[in-house]
């Protein structure tokens, strides 16, 4: 091995990763957790609140402010690389003494290892709804966190444009998948239906945001070709 | 509003007495206005869900939509004449689907296609409006869930039939209803409200908080 440099291809499998297999026989509760549990309990003492394995998964409870760090490890790490964040989200479960749980979805590829990192936020009124961005770390979380704080009103610090995603911007019914918001919402029909119509989408998303003008360099060579021909473009 | 009565005399007629080789068609001006414009309806597919792709079934060859004069979807509302809502319509999509109703030039007509545009459906949630009329006037409900072709063909044949009562006389159908300017709506809010009531089991399951 000594001397020849190993050539990493992104997704591509580590040489030592185990081969892929599909698991059989998972218990419920227990089973061998993810070698990146141990890692973790290793590298940030005190950080890692406790580990649980759920059918083969590993679910790592950390402190809310020590996240941002860790995920930054996990994916620069050379044992760990978990170049892939596949889902950001919470859960809130009915009983009201229990805490709200945001939840990173982590996959190592070249491990194939699969890590989920959840923070406990509870419903004290001390704690604050507010957990560190991973923007900085995967561009992908972009989207999934808005998408987090849309529903559940959990705000990320550090990320570049924390607005709603799924409802309109002017939205300020609260956060709908949250347990105390009625499924009807607050607001009588009437009223949601004036505000919606009111929302005036033209007022943020302009013609001129949305002509080709502006991204006209980044256009295909066949098509830059075409438009400049003189081709309409619809407007 | 509503239909009027089929005119009974609505057939062309010509007459035979005027000798070989000339003759003459008698019609009634609307008789021939409305025979033009109900068999030459352009739709403008407007499918948000499930019922979309039932629409784009009654499109395709085997049902054929092109049978009723609606072989041209009209992408683009400004050449539209029918708006076909086929599917659920959130609250973010109401400006846009009162939009697109308002560039539509007169004559234009509205069909609700499939349980949620007409009612919300299953989606009694903060997320779905209860029925499109709330929003745009409508002339034709399809029930069904989503409907199957053969339901949204009778729906067009039943808008065809409307088309075909309308007088000349009676321009009320084609008055350009104005939203109130305060709230934005084209009917009453308590009139909204008391239209989305919960009814069945559905009473059951909100505003208590858990």
């Amino acid at each position: 091995m000594s001397g020849t440099p190993i050539v990493v291809i992104p997704g591509s499998a580590a040489p030592d990763a185990p081969a892929p297999a599909t698991p059989r026989h998972l218990p419920n509760r227990g089973g061998p957790a993810n070698p990146s549990a141990d890692a973790l309990k290793a590298k940030f003492a005190g950080a890692v609140q406790r580990v649980e394995v759920i059918w083969g998964e590993t679910s790592v409870y950390v402190e809310r402010l020590k996240l941002g760090e860790m995920v930054q490890w996990l994916h620069d790490d050379p044992s760990q690389r978990y170049d892939y964040l596949s889902d950001v989200t919470a859960v809130e479960y009915r009983d009201p003494e229990q805490p709200i749980e945001v939840v990173w979805h982590l996959r190592s590829l070249p491990y194939r290892r699969f890590l989920r990192l959840k923070v406990d936020l509870p419903l004290d009124g001390k704690t604050p709804l507010e957990v560190p961005s991973v923007w900085g770390v995967y561009k992908g979380a972009d989207w999934m966190e808005r998408e987090c704080y849309d529903m559940f009103g959990i705000r990320f610090a550090g990320h570049p444009d924390l607005r709603r995603i799924l409802m309109w911007e002017q939205y300020h019914e609260g956060f709908p998948l949250r347990k105390d918001f009625p499924l009807r919402g607050r607001f009588s029909r009437a009223e949601q239906l004036r505000q919606a119509l009111a929302a005036n989408p033209e007022a943020r998303y302009s013609m001129e945001e949305l002509t080709v003008a502006q991204a006209f360099e980044d256009l295909p060579e066949a098509m830059r070709k075409r438009l400049l021909g003189g081709e309409r473009t619809g407007e | 509003m509503g239909l009027t009565a089929r005119p009974s005399d609505n057939l062309a007629r010509q007459d035979p007495s005027a000798g070989a080789g000339e003759s003459w068609v008698a019609t009634r001006l609307d008789f021939l206005v409305n025979w033009g414009r109900a068999g030459s309806l352009w739709p403008m597919p407007f499918g948000t869900a499930c019922c979309a792709i039932e629409f784009m079934a009654t499109a395709a060859s085997r049902f054929d939509l092109a049978r009723f004069g609606m072989e041209r979807m009209s992408f683009s509302p400004r050449q539209a004449d029918v708006l076909i809502c086929a599917g659920r319509v959130p609250f973010k999509l109401a400006p846009v689907l009162r939009r697109i109703w308002q560039q539509m030039p007169q004559p234009k007509w509205c069909i609700s296609m499939g349980a949620c545009a007409s009612s919300g459906g299953m989606f009694d949630n903060y997320a779905v409006v209860q029925g499109i009329d709330t929003i745009i006037p409508v002339d034709v409900y399809v029930p069904g869930c989503p409907p199957r072709p053969e339901g949204l063909l009778y729906g067009i044949l039943m808008l065809q039939e409307k088309v075909k009562r309308e007088r000349m006389s009676d321009t009320s159908l084609r008055n350009e209803m104005d939203p109130d300017p305060k709230s934005g709506l084209y009917i009453p809010a308590q009139a909204i409200d008391e239209l989305s009531e919960p009814f069945g089991n559905s009473v059951h399951q909100t505003r208590s908080g858990l």
